[in-house]
């Protein structure tokens, strides 16, 4: 651990664009080094190549065996991998860390590709609860509903659910942002800390409950706002952001976002906002 | 945690036996302690189906005190007697167990007279009495309950069943699911999850004549749903109402001799996915449930907060 306002390594950090603010509140937090970089190794990640393609039908594994022929295939470079009949199997492509092509031709259970850094996941099916739980980046589509818990305390990337969702999607959310094209239910965004939640369709009871940071965007009824919840007026970044975000994850065409209702947490907690600044970063 | 599943073919009958323990089956890692099975059958409904149990299984990880086969054989004789008393006209009686009984009897009196008569002779249990509803319950997984009741060949319209994790009370016949709708006919319930104002209904309950047989904060849900339909309600009326009479976090199914229906508490804190089609709804704590019956890629979706379903046949 370093304190930010003497370590030797921050000025050529800042240097290269990384850490201009210096924290000022307790927050001590080890620095990046960029001199390591090229000794840093990323355990269990491989250079696979996205033409490389296979399929892997997992209708007779459980999950252990099927997550470990996936890190095979990538382990001999494949970068696009097929998955048939998943039916609904819990735990399907957990800690996938490196860049992939994943495509599950079916539904997934609990925990779907739950703890991921990196991966473009479609599943052309339904997922259960706590799918995509703390994801670090990447990229995850899932054609149809969602159930509970959907992106659990996700820390990056996009994660996007064509039809509705269950209870408490976002719930101890870190930052990233989650998408959802239908409903979603009770205590969306509880617990919230960073990242941004966008629900075009309605959203139940207890909207951002106990939020910390980050932002919900709703563009039907909300049921209830959360204890320290509030509403807060749309902006034209927001709209401009909105829009972007939506044609990237190719969801809502011609949604008019200008109509939607941005909520945020209505309380400050204290020293709650010391953050790194390539945290801040991160939560925009 | 439990598990639990249910199914209802609309305008046809089916082998409900065998599907609803593909579907348990697939849940016993939710539940390994004992597995419950409320099946309407295709009885010719004339007589009531009375099961009842004079004893506890006392293997297969039991919690129950061990006795010896005769003092079961000895409270058959009661309960054939006061049978005999009530006026009941048994017109055929099967063994099934050392301890449990399937009858098919004549009566047209009242079920709530009867079943104080019958339950008043120690560590006897109706497990269910109806036209067409067939509980079973016992200790095991749901294909090991299936092949000591002989349950994969029953057909029927629907069925609701409980793969259990004893948290609450004992591993136990008496505390597995389903419950039956005591005094109702044909009533069952399946749940997961905790009640946590079990002690405050249950006193206001037996204040009102309502009887329990487990200490198992499930059996609330039955014995709730049965006074409210006792004093006028419809079964979906009661079902509403239990919403905010019964706190805890639950989902629970509860069925009827021509119907289904589905619960889930206002936090929506305990897991349901649910399949609905024209002639089939079947639904369970996890899609691999659903899946056991329909592998073919079927579109399915959690039930929100609060929402209560209900299906007939």
């Amino acid at each position: 651990m370093a304190n930010l306002k003497t370590s030797d390594k921050k000025t050529k950090a800042q240097s290269m664009g990384m850490h201009t603010e210096v924290l000022t509140g307790k927050t001590q937090q080890k620095f990046f080094n960029p001199d390591e970089a090229e000794n840093f190794f990323y355990w269990g990640t491989y250079d696979v190549d996205f033409n490389k393609r296979t399929e892997l039908d997992v209708k007779e594994m459980e999950c252990k065996e099927a997550n470990e022929k996936i890190d095979n295939l990538m382990s001999e470079g494949y970068g696009t991998i097929v998955i048939k009949n998943p039916q609904g199997k819990h735990s399907l492509g957990v800690g996938i860390l490196n860049k992939l092509n994943l495509i599950f031709e079916g539904s997934l259970g609990y925990f779907g590709v739950g703890s991921i850094d990196g991966p473009m996941v479609r599943v052309n099916g339904r997922v259960g609860w706590s799918c995509a739980e703390n994801m670090m980046a990447g990229k995850v589509v899932i054609e149809k509903n969602a159930g509970s818990c959907f992106g659990a305390a996700i820390r990056g990337g996009d994660l996007i659910c064509k039809g509705s969702v269950g209870a408490r999607t976002g719930i101890d959310q870190k930052g990233g942002t989650i998408i959802i094209g239908g409903d979603a239910g009770a205590f969306t965004g509880f617990m919230m800390q960073r990242g941004r939640i966008v629900i075009l369709g309605d959203v139940g009871i207890n909207l951002g409950d106990s939020m910390y940071d980050g932002t919900i965007y709703v563009g039907g009824k909300i049921g209830s706002f959360g204890s320290d919840a509030v509403e807060s007026p749309m902006t034209k970044d927001d709209m401009d952001w909105l829009k972007r975000k939506l044609k990237v994850a190719e969801i809502g065409d011609n949604f008019d976002v200008s109509k939607m209702t941005k909520v945020v947490a209505g309380k400050k907690l204290w020293n709650y906002d010391a953050l790194e600044p390539t945290e801040k970063k991160g939560a925009i | 945690m439990c598990g639990i599943a249910g199914l209802i073919h609309r305008g046809k009958s089916s082998n409900v036996g065998e599907e609803l323990q593909s579907m348990l089956q697939a849940l016993k890692h939710r539940g390994p302690d004992s597995t419950g099975y409320a099946l309407y059958a295709n009885n010719d409904g004339q007589n009531f189906i009375l099961r009842f149990k004079v004893g506890e299984n006392v293997g297969e990880g039991s919690s129950s005190v061990n006795e010896d086969e005769s003092v079961y054989n000895e409270r058959k004789k009661t309960v054939d007697k006061k049978l005999s008393e009530l006026g009941a006209i048994v017109v055929k009686d099967e063994k099934l167990t050392p301890y449990s009984y399937r009858y098919e009897m004549k009566f047209d009196k009242d079920l709530m007279d009867f079943s104080k008569a019958i339950e008043s002779i120690e560590s006897v249990e109706i497990l269910s009495i109806g036209k067409s509803l067939e509980l079973i319950k016992d200790l095991g997984d749901a294909t090991a309950v299936s092949e000591r009741y002989g349950l994969n060949k029953v057909q029927g319209t629907h069925g609701i069943g409980h793969a259990r994790m004893a948290t609450e009370s004992g591993v136990d016949i008496k505390s597995a699911h389903p419950f039956w709708g005591y005094p109702f006919a044909d009533v069952s319930v399946v749940h997961n999850g905790q009640l946590t104002n079990y002690w405050n209904n249950r006193r206001v309950l037996e204040n009102k004549g309502m009887r329990f047989m487990s200490e198992c904060d499930s059996e609330l849900i039955a014995v709730f749903l049965a006074e409210r339909m006792r004093n006028g309600a419809t079964l979906e009326e009661g079902m509403k109402e239990s919403l905010s009479g019964l706190d805890g976090v639950f989902t629970y199914f509860v069925a009827t001799k021509d119907s289904l229906g589905m619960a889930k508490d206002t936090m929506a804190a305990k897991p349901l996915v649910l399949y609905e089609s024209d002639d089939l709804v079947a639904m369970g704590s996890e899609e691999i449930a659903i899946r056991s019956i329909l592998p073919q890629e079927i579109d399915t979706y959690d039930p929100f907060d609060g929402e209560v379903k209900v299906w007939q046949t």
